[in-house]
């Protein structure tokens, strides 16, 4: 059985990009079992998704636990803990990673045993990202090795259908260049194994211990603790206030916020709090002199790295 | 026929299309799902004939079921966990009226603490009301079983509600392989509604909900509903032969893997049986001769099955993924209750615990299982019932207890400073 887990964040089109690989690998005449995996849906909070096919009826359900292939939308989901991205890899596992950081230092980060491949990130505008989705399957089919391009493109139109043919030829384009680019190593995905009855590890079973009310009731005894779950790293896009442009309205951008992310001063000034704001660009959409802009934030964090240089170089 | 990737929701949604349900009463917020949505868009797009109608909650939605199959027409709904929870005293009211339809629920852990993820506690909760109950295993099972239960509800033998139960995102969030029955074959199998005598209609007053004092005439209307619940299994196997004749597809009430020469037996419900029988098949490979038994109506309990299912079978191993707080597992409950004094029933029925709030069972937990419960067996032991969790999972744990104390700590810190600030000013 081949399993493929695919990691990115609420947004970026991984619960289609299982779909299109459910879809292709039912026309290739594979039993086949995709789904999503998320809890409260949430634009830029991590989600995984995932794929099973095989030739036999899959009894196998719920999350992989040893995938064949990981597929990784954002290369930013990799520190975050629970998104969980390497949740159960070993050295038959494939690596496949939206990224412009080579193959080299992915292995040496990561100690990963198996193979990497990297897609390098086209375009520094992550407003792009909209069709890593299709990138992401398309690569991840010629891996795989087990579906033609015929049925990726099928597949493709099927599960976009709804959305016109402009939309579906933009991201079939994306998706066959992924194909192609991917040539070289095809079919370098294997069927793992299943766990035997006769060779497994036993569970680390516990009997839970009684304890009181005060320790095993679900209360968090403080009040605003979500103040310290840093949510701005969910963002692709930052919201950039040009002070030049803003006529101090005080209110617009702040009411709509939905995250709260935004405050505004004594002086009407708007400051946004990047450790939460999610980047949503409700801001950038709402505010009527249009002070505010949408930056990418590798774009935007690569600036402020150089801004820092700059002013260390002039302490020294 | 065509065989197509869908989502247990998808296929339940198809089933009420298939069936031609007439009304469908939908409270359109969370916890509901995306059946309603395909429905009020095949509605909307001119391909589904029905008339769909959003209520305020669940209890106005299963109010509406129960009222509208009073008036003799097909109604079809769907909750998930809280809501019907929120349904449960409609719930008992509308099987009281003995008004017939089909109800699909997304099962999912309750609150609290709150979760999102599969769980049989919602419709646990539900077994007692008088709706009959059918749990499903696979997307196809949704589709095929949803098309059963309007036959189940309506017969006359019967004549009660039926819920039919599929878990959540193990199934409903995911898409498999499933034949759509050909159109025309449904409408044939499912049949007209015979409303009988239910003519509930505006101007024409009639009583659903009588008022009974005294107890005797309320205890004739009880045990009646409770009659006619327990003809469900003999119905379902008259519908089920039929509907192999249609479709080609079997379905019994009690789903039997391998039991025949089984030394060890799982029981479990739901979705997470397809891993068991995974599990069995490695099982034997190894040498070991397990099985699986599986019931697909809960409601009513298929107890004669059970007892003629595991005879002769040395040990049980029941994994529910519920619990009865205080109790235990309630499928390990009624098991023992339907076992209990026969000659040839288990040496030992185990109770496990296991999948709640979404959480996987490995399969390693299956084969560790198996180990335990014979090895109880051989030494003629007993076995304390176990929940399946491990030292990996309760560390974790403990970590998020850890910064839960942290933030209790710095809360008791800050107030004490309050106070002294408080005593000085």
């Amino acid at each position: 059985m081949y399993r493929i887990r695919l990691h990115g964040r609420g947004g970026q089109g991984m619960k289609t990009a299982s779909r299109i690989l459910g879809s292709a690998l039912f026309l290739e005449g594979y039993e086949v079992q995709d789904a999503p995996r998320y809890g409260a849906e949430r634009r830029g909070a991590p989600i995984f998704a995932y794929v099973r096919a095989d030739k036999q009826p899959i009894n196998e359900r719920g999350i992989i636990a040893s995938p064949d292939l990981i597929i990784v939308a954002d290369d930013s989901l990799v520190p975050v803990a629970a998104a969980g991205v390497l949740a159960g890899v070993d050295a038959d596992c494939v690596l496949l990673i939206n990224s412009d950081d080579d193959k080299e230092t992915w292995r040496q980060r990561l100690n990963f045993k198996g193979k990497i491949y990297t897609l390098p990130v086209e375009t520094e505008d992550r407003a792009e990202l909209r069709f890593i989705g299709a990138t992401c399957s398309g690569a991840a089919a010629c891996l795989l090795g087990i579906i033609s391009r015929e049925s990726l493109t099928q597949a493709i139109q099927t599960e976009l259908s709804a959305l016109g043919m402009a939309v579906i030829n933009t991201n079939l384009t994306k998706a066959l260049a992924a194909f192609d680019h991917m040539q070289t190593a095809a079919g370098c995905v294997s069927e793992g194994k299943a766990i035997l009855a006769t060779d497994y590890q036993s569970p680390d079973w516990v009997q839970l211990p009684f304890e009181e009310a005060r320790t095993s009731a679900p209360a968090i005894h403080a009040a605003a603790t979500s103040v310290n779950v840093n949510t701005g790293v969910w963002r692709t896009l930052r919201p950039v206030i040009d002070y030049q442009l803003c006529n101090k309205c005080w209110w617009i951008c702040s009411t709509f916020c939905p995250d709260g992310a935004i405050d505004v001063d004594d002086n009407n000034t708007p400051q946004i709090d990047y450790q939460h704001c999610k980047g949503c660009m409700i801001c950038v959409a709402q505010c009527p002199p249009h002070a505010i802009s949408s930056v990418a934030e590798e774009l935007a964090q690569a600036n402020e790295k150089k801004a820092a240089k700059r002013k260390q170089g002039v302490r020294s | 026929m065509t065989r197509m990737l869908l989502t247990g929701n998808a296929a339940a949604a198809w089933a009420a299309r298939l069936a031609v349900a007439d009304y469908i009463p939908a409270f359109p917020i969370t916890p509901q799902t995306e059946i309603i949505e395909s429905l009020a868009n095949w509605i909307d797009n001119g391909e589904m004939d029905a008339r769909l109608v959003t209520l305020e909650s669940e209890h106005s939605m299963i109010t509406a079921a129960g009222a509208a199959a009073a008036t003799g027409i097909r109604v079809y709904s769907a909750t998930s966990s809280q809501g019907l929870l929120y349904a449960m005293e409609m719930l008992y009211t509308v099987a009281g009226w003995r008004a017939p339809f089909v109800l699909t629920n997304v099962s999912r852990g309750l609150s609290s603490p709150i979760t999102l993820e599969s769980d049989h506690n919602d419709i646990v909760a539900a077994r007692d009301c008088g709706f009959l109950q059918i749990h499903c295993s696979s997307c196809q099972e949704v589709l095929d079983n949803t098309l059963m239960a309007f036959r189940l509800a309506e017969d006359a033998r019967i004549r009660l509600p039926v819920i039919v139960n599929l878990d959540g995102f193990y199934l409903s969030f995911t898409r498999e392989p499933v034949e759509l029955p050909d159109a025309d074959k449904c409408r044939q199998f499912v049949g007209q509604y015979d409303a009988q005598n239910m003519l509930f209609r505006a101007s024409r007053p009639t009583s659903q909900a009588v008022a009974v004092l005294g107890g005797s005439p309320y205890s004739y209307f009880r045990y009646e509903t409770h009659l006619a619940a327990q003809n469900g299994l003999s119905v379902y196997e008259d519908v089920a032969t039929d509907f192999e004749q249609h479709f080609g597809r079997h379905y019994d009430v009690l789903e039997a893997y391998k039991t025949e020469d089984a030394e060890i037996v799982f029981v479990i419900m739901g979705s997470y049986s397809s891993k068991a029988k995974d599990a069995v098949n490695s099982l034997r490979d190894a040498g070991q001769k397990a099985g699986l038994l599986r019931p697909r109506l809960l409601r009513p309990f298929p107890a004669k099955h059970f007892q003629q299912a595991l005879k002769d079978v040395k040990a049980v191993a029941v994994i529910d993924q519920n619990i009865s707080t205080g109790m235990g597992g309630v499928l390990h409950t009624e098991l023992s209750a339907a076992l209990y004094g026969q000659t040839q029933a288990p040496q030992l029925i185990a109770s496990y615990m296991g999948g709640l709030g979404g959480r996987d069972i490995s399969s390693e937990e299956f084969f560790e299982m198996a180990k335990e419960v014979s090895n109880a067996v051989k030494k003629n032991q007993p076995l304390a019932p176990r929940l399946l969790y491990t030292e990996t999972e309760l560390r974790e744990l403990r970590k998020l207890q850890a910064v839960a104390h942290v933030e209790r700590q710095q809360l008791h810190n800050s107030r004490q400073q309050t106070k002294k600030g408080g005593a000085i000013k």
